[in-house]
């Protein structure tokens, strides 16, 4: 009942998604609005539906209903209730759904905003938002359908379909197979839900774009009403990020947080593309230029994230012969090229139009720095998705797949980094339109000589590496000139205002949060940079063998084997869990407990690292093997992370940085505006 | 006497067959490769750049299958063989192809993978300059440009709206 119900709310949505595309164009053909607002009301009808469709599901999962073979291959009867809910995302067809309801909530917003002044841009934000989630529901109704029951054939086959096959009878299983361990942890419940909004929040400002394009409103209509959805996609998308690299530090037991795996891969390419089309709009708000640039990277966007949900859910990533096989990969393949195509051709037809008669006037203008940084990300992106697919292209031509890991890419992207660090220091310095060698370096100087003495501590304190100094130099001087930038306008504020520094700091960002909260998103990367620079360059690690008593260094720590003992516990896992003593430079600092679980029903271990963090490092003990009779002799891997927890810190920031530029502005003067902008920073500096 | 110095012959001949035969034992013992003696790091320190080539993407140090542990006995065996790091990856290669690799071996094809990335960012460089030079261009004259009188009063109107409403 329960499973009809959801699989019928499911094909009600995607005939009404068909329905809500032909209404939108029949209704500008005809010139009908009322043929539009059904056109809305289908998009705002589809989350209702979804929404049906997922507590279907998800009254499934936590009812075990292991007749639905969705259910019986995610969920157990051991699961605690909280997982059985987050397995909704935890297998392909369930993600799609996920995915699709997402999407028509964010398509339903969007229904519900006041179209009064921008009602042109109405039938086209419908039909693409729709055509987008309508191809995401074909998948999930007809590829991955979570609804689809598990059947034993005549012959004693058991199948999965929706509708009983003939001669079938209904197979009941009395317990499922449970959740992929890896996803059972906490960062890992918040990770997807996190991709996937920022995913589905890049659809809207895509929907826009091409609105603007067929309907030929060459203004930067569509990039004001956009803006604030471009950020919250963009803080969903990099919360995701972030959330991905802890549960991978503290989960995939290998000590980092970020293995340039082609499914990490698939979701930094988006935010690449997002991230320089949030710097690029505000040439075109700003200047009224790059309109053709902004149309490309949103349109990158888009694709990027539909080929990103391509290469983690088609199977293309372990070979093209599961790619070809899947039936879910060359329908992605199509979608993909067919949506680049289109969004291609209409932009070339409105190229002439889009056309603007302002000009770069000067390469140190904050536009050209801009449209520098612009080249970086791109080229970033360029590194990420040629490593990415040049696998599958040798495996086509040659037959044999190759490996590129972390080596290609870091080698490759170092510099590009180390360039946008140096830019987001100069870049704000930098004034719209104009700006000289005299006037960027007479704001440049005084950061950059104080930053010069982080380098130089660090030097004179023993570090040698000469690419973590020119790091720390780099993180340096970003952090100079952002505060220099706060600083400065805090004390303009107070004195302008009679404010007392606090008050007119938190002013200052809620005047202009964009701005500030830029700044400080900037300050975020800064911590970030540090404690990349740390785990990169300075990480150490040892492995070794202890009996019970033994001891095994590395770095300043010393680390003693106490104990291990192996249990099998209620949720059907069976632990090894030994006890460590962790002394630094001689001094008893702690315990920590490493553990290697192993789920039966999944028959998959997971390796839960012991940790001892600091503002200084991390102590990170992974327990690799052991002697399961006598208990005495386990093998530990270990590993010294410095810094690493400024990359957290910062990440947070980062965050609280993103959230600050979303907020809406709390205060406006546009007398105050046009005044700002009619004084550049730098001549403000001087 | 004869027979006592034929005993002595013979003792003499075995004392020097059992040196000789000690001794070739002792240095065949010594050359007995020890695995045991060959530490985790140094296993490791290789490992880390090979990768498993049944697992996706998970370098041979930190994977937890069984078939990556016995990969991992193969690298300290041959170490304790005296095979160095570049003959160890080779043997790798040989038997599972340049996959198990963390990069492509630049050769034939693989150099695209090195060649493809710098050349479009070189692209876009050399667009972004030409773009640059389009717009150092001085503006056409001021005469060529349309004149406020010429602009229709639905777009003049359009143009009011729209700063009213920004």
């Amino acid at each position: 009942m329960i499973t009809d119900l959801g699989y019928g709310a499911l094909a009600i949505t995607f005939f009404l998604t068909i329905y809500g595309v032909l209404a939108a164009i029949w209704g500008v053909r005809t010139r009908r609005p009322d043929w539009i607002d059904s056109a809305r009301n289908a998009m705002l009808l589809t989350f209702p539906l979804l929404t049906l469709s997922c507590l279907s599901l998800i009254y499934l999962l936590v009812n075990g209903h292991y007749e639905v073979e969705y259910v019986a291959s995610v969920t157990s009867t051991r699961m605690p209730l909280y997982l059985r809910i987050t397995a909704l995302w935890g297998g392909q067809a369930g993600s799609l759904l996920f995915w699709s309801w997402l999407m028509s909530a964010f398509a339903s917003a969007v229904t519900l905003r006041n179209w009064q002044r921008d009602r042109e841009f109405l039938p086209w934000v419908v039909v693409v938002s729709l055509v987008t989630l309508g191809f995401f529901l074909g998948l999930t109704l007809f590829v991955e359908n979570p609804f689809d029951r598990l059947w034993l054939l005549p012959g004693g086959l058991a199948i999965k379909s929706f509708f009983a096959p003939e001669g079938a009878i209904p197979y009941f299983q009395s317990d499922g197979k449970g959740l992929n361990p890896l996803l059972r942890h906490p960062g890992m419940i918040i990770h997807p839900p996190m991709l996937y909004l920022g995913f589905v929040s890049f659809v809207i400002p895509f929907a826009f774009a091409i609105a603007a394009l067929i309907t030929n409103r060459t203004d930067d209509r569509w990039i004001q009403i956009t803006r604030r959805w471009s950020l919250v996609a963009w803080l969903f998308l990099s919360l995701g990020l972030i959330l991905g690299g802890r549960w991978a530090y503290d989960v995939l037991g290998w000590g980092g947080y970020w293995g340039w795996d082609p499914v990490e891969i698939a979701a930094f390419m988006p935010w690449l593309t997002g991230t320089a089309f949030l710097h690029s709009v505000m040439i075109q708000e700003k200047r009224g230029m790059l309109k053709h640039w902004n149309m490309i990277l949103i349109i990158l966007t888009y694709n990027l994230v539909i080929f990103g949900t391509f290469l983690t859910r088609s199977g293309v990533l372990s070979s093209v012969h599961a790619f070809a096989q899947s039936a879910i990969g060359p329908l992605f393949f199509i979608y993909i090229g067919a949506s680049f195509v289109i969004s291609l051709s209409l932009l070339l037809q409105r190229w002439q139009d889009l056309k603007s008669d302002l000009h770069m006037t000067s390469l140190l203008s904050r536009e050209a720095l801009f449209l520098l940084n612009n080249l970086l990300f791109l080229g970033i992106l360029v590194i990420c998705f040629w490593g990415v697919i040049f696998p599958l292209i040798s495996e086509i031509i040659t037959g044999q797949k190759v490996t590129v890991g972390p080596p290609f890419y870091e080698r490759a992207t170092a510099p590009l980094f180390a360039g946008l660090l140096l830019l987001m220091g100069i870049a704000p310095l930098a004034a719209w339109r104009h700006s000289t060698v005299q006037t960027l370096g007479k704001a440049v100087w005084k950061p950059t000589v104080v930053s010069l003495f982080v380098p130089l501590i660090g030097f004179l304190g023993g570090i040698r590496n000469w690419a973590a100094l020119l790091g720390f130099w780099l993180a340096a001087f970003v952090a100079c000139v952002t505060l220099y930038e706060y600083g400065r306008a805090v004390i303009a504020r107070s004195r302008s205002r009679g404010e007392s520094l606090p008050t007119a700091f938190w002013n200052l960002a809620g005047r202009n949060r964009r701005r500030y909260g830029g700044y400080i998103i900037h300050l975020g990367v800064v911590l970030m940079a540090i404690g990349i620079i740390g785990i990169e360059l300075f990480q150490k690690e040892t492995q070794g063998t202890l009996a019970q008593g033994e001891e095994l260094s590395l770095g300043p720590y010393t680390m003693r084997f106490e104990s291990l003992a192996v249990f099998d516990t209620a949720d059907g896992r069976n632990v090894a869990r030994a006890v460590v003593s962790i002394y630094k430079n001689g001094r008893f600092v702690g315990e920590l407990y490493p553990r290697r679980d192993y789920y039966y029903e999944s028959q998959q271990p997971m390796t839960i690292p012991g940790l001892r963090s600091t503002m200084e490092d991390d102590f990170y003990v992974l327990l690799v093997d052991w002697q399961p009779i006598s208990s005495a002799g386990a093998t530990f891997k270990v590993y010294q992370n410095p810094l690493v927890n400024w990359l957290w810190l910062g990440g947070f920031v980062f965050i609280i940085g993103t959230l600050v530029a979303t907020w809406p502005e709390s205060e406006k003067s546009p007398a105050t505006v046009r005044a700002r902008r009619r004084t550049p920073l730098a001549a403000k500096a001087s | 006497m004869k027979l006592r110095l034929s005993f002595l012959w013979l003792v003499l001949v075995w004392l020097v067959f059992s040196v000789v035969a000690l001794g070739t034992t002792t240095v065949t013992l010594a050359q007995t490769p020890n695995p045991n003696s060959i530490t985790d790091d140094q296993v490791n320190a290789i490992a880390k750049y090979l990768y498993c080539p049944v697992c996706e993407n998970v370098p041979l140090d930190v994977c937890g299958t069984q078939a990556c542990e016995q990969w991992r006995q193969v690298i300290r065996q041959k170490l304790a063989e005296g095979w160095n790091e570049a003959q160890i990856r080779q043997y790798f290669v040989d038997q599972y192809g340049d996959r198990v690799l963390a990069t492509p071996p630049p050769r034939g094809i693989n150099w695209l993978a090195y060649i493809v990335p710098p050349v479009a960012i070189l692209i876009g460089v050399w667009v972004l300059v030409q773009a640059f030079r389009s717009w150092k261009r001085p503006l056409p004259a001021p005469s060529s440009l349309p004149q406020p009188d010429h602009v229709s009063p639905e777009v003049l109107k359009r143009i009011e709206e729209e700063l009213k409403n920004r």
